[in-house]
């Protein structure tokens, strides 16, 4: 069986599977809609760091454009809350288009300028003035297409799209070219590499998926201010989430957001008092000893991780 | 070589500047194919300058580079790639954490423009085996020493079947044996009819391998000829060793 059939089914299908089944045996639904949604975004950071080598400390820009996104269309327009989705994904991807120039930078600078435009982009959907529009700092409130049931399939379907795109990257040629641009870019161009091109689609396509996590976040939770949804945790736990399992692999990701959010919300709910404690020491760990995540423990004895 | 072979590169007049400093002062010459061209000069006279400025890494400031008849002066390397030119650079660059097996790929299937069916590119097996590589194709290009990592990035620029090839101090760091069977290599990839550059200090493979060679002293070129006549004149010996050397 070639590898894509086997890391769709034995990885992509299984995931798939146990989310759509769980809410049915287990009650806290909001917790496994925040599970698929970090799922998505820490494969959104897995495609664009990953593969790229860009470490966007700034992603939740993208997520809250496709949550302001989904919003507007709702508010305004009255557009079901499907199209209001895909909606919410194009004006993450126009964003990311305005900020290709970005992808000029690189290392600590990319990082810190993404950081900034997510904030430039918070601020903007802020501003009072454009309460009309964006209801400014105030907030949105969504009731006429609240449905949570429904948001959360079609986040499952959106972490299905998300999967299935990584495990393109992971087996193509396409996802090898890319992974030559990270390495060293003038090897890339030499190699016959449009190395610009290449990193504008896995940002774009980096972008599309955290807008449209943004857009379902919006509908599933309906009434949100602007700090909620450009939360710098976001970004962060993301990041974090990919980084703790290992980046350029399907799988990494995956682990990462299972064990570290798991731990958050077992921490959360039986010792909150030691949480900062506990969490600070479990990444300080991980940077300390196993920079190259979880799956680096496999890697280095030679297996092979998808 | 037959005179009426027409040049498949052709340099003319370039200039390279990095701030004030002419890195390439109006620089010109030609190759023809299957010709190997040595480009000699002491240090800063602007070899790879000009290789970098021919693969399209940097755009020139003033002058020509012509490609098969087309303007190929500050074009981007992708492309000048597509239309057959390629190199090896002076530090190796594989892509590190890739296996050696997934670096000669990206250039197996990216090295060639869509449409541009021209002649078939060489296999994987091929390549691995005729540069030594072989026996490591699954490790990462991390792993190689450094005669295997010049190697890979011999075979990353072959891969993409470049007609005119720039070899950047392929030879520094290797051992006679080495040396040796390396310039059998070169020499018979010319036989196909690539028009090869070679950069390199070491005067004796420039002797071995080269039809001609080009003299560089600070961005122009002083001298065009064999070796054996370029030792012999009076301007080479002195920006080589100094003017109380030439007779």
């Amino acid at each position: 069986m070639p590898d894509t059939s086997k890391h769709l089914l034995f990885i992509l299908a299984p995931l798939v599977v146990v989310f759509a089944v769980l809410p049915g045996v287990y009650q806290n639904h909001l917790l496994l809609f925040n599970f698929v949604i970090f799922l998505i975004l820490a494969q959104g950071v897995n495609i664009i760091y990953g593969f790229t080598g860009y470490l966007p400390f700034g992603y939740v820009g993208f997520f809250g454009a496709g949550a302001y996104g989904f919003a507007i269309m709702v508010m305004h327009l009255q557009t079901p809350a499907p199209l209001a989705v895909l909606v919410g994904g194009v004006v993450a991807v126009a964003l990311g288009l305005l900020l290709t120039p970005l992808l000029r930078l690189s290392g600590a600078y990319f990082a810190i300028a993404n950081l900034a435009a997510s904030l430039a982009v918070l601020h903007f959907v802020a501003n009072p003035a454009l309460e009309n529009i964006t209801k400014g700092p105030y907030g949105v409130s969504l009731t006429g297409t609240f449905n949570p049931t429904d948001a959360y399939y079609a986040a499952i379907a959106v972490l299905a799209l998300t999967l299935g795109g990584v495990v393109y990257l992971k087996n193509s040629a396409f996802g090898l070219a890319l992974q030559a641009v990270r390495e060293d870019a003038v090897s890339a161009s030499m190699a016959g590499v449009n190395v610009v091109k290449m990193r504008v689609i896995a940002w774009l396509a980096s972008a599309l998926v955290a807008g449209l996590a943004g857009g379902i976040y919006a509908w599933y939770v309906s009434v949100f201010y602007p700090d909620n949804v450009f939360s710098s945790d976001f970004s962060i736990f993301a990041i974090v989430f990919a980084l703790f399992g290992g980046v350029a692999t399907i799988i990494g990701p995956i682990v990462g957001v299972l064990i570290l959010y798991g731990i958050y919300n077992l921490i959360g709910f039986t010792t909150p008092q030691y949480f900062q404690l506990i969490y600070g020491l479990l990444i300080m760990g991980l940077v300390l000893f196993l920079p190259a995540g979880l799956v680096s423990l496999a890697t280095r004895r030679g297996w092979n991780v998808p | 070589m037959s005179p009426e072979t027409k040049p498949i590169l052709t340099v003319s007049r370039l200039v390279k500047r990095f701030g004030g400093f002419y890195a390439l002062d109006g620089l010109s010459f030609h190759v023809v194919p299957g010709e190997i061209l040595g480009l000699v000069g002491p240090n800063g006279s602007g070899k790879t300058t000009a290789i970098n400025v021919i693969s399209g890494l940097y755009a020139p400031d003033d002058g020509e580079v012509a490609f098969d008849g087309a303007q190929a002066g500050g074009i981007a390397s992708h492309r000048l790639v597509h239309r057959g030119i390629n190199r090896t650079f002076q530090v190796p660059k594989p892509f590190l954490s890739l296996t050696v097996r997934e670096n000669i790929q990206v250039a197996l299937a990216y090295g060639h423009a869509a449409g541009h069916a021209a002649a078939t590119p060489p296999s994987m097996a091929e390549l691995l085996d005729e540069y030594r590589l072989k026996e490591v194709a699954d490790r990462p290009a991390a792993d190689l020493n450094s005669a295997q990592q010049k190697m890979l990035d011999l075979t990353r620029a072959l891969a993409t079947r470049p007609r005119l090839l720039l070899l950047d101090e392929l030879a520094a760091g290797l051992n006679p044996a080495e040396l040796d069977w390396i310039a059998g290599r070169i020499k018979a990839l010319a036989a196909t009819g690539m028009a090869i550059i070679v950069v390199e200090h070491l005067m004796g493979f420039i002797e071995q391998i080269t039809d001609r060679v080009i003299v560089l002293n600070a961005g122009k070129e002083i001298f065009e000829g064999t070796l054996a006549t370029a030792v012999r004149e009076p301007q080479v010996i002195e920006v080589f060793l100094g003017g109380e050397h030439a007779a």
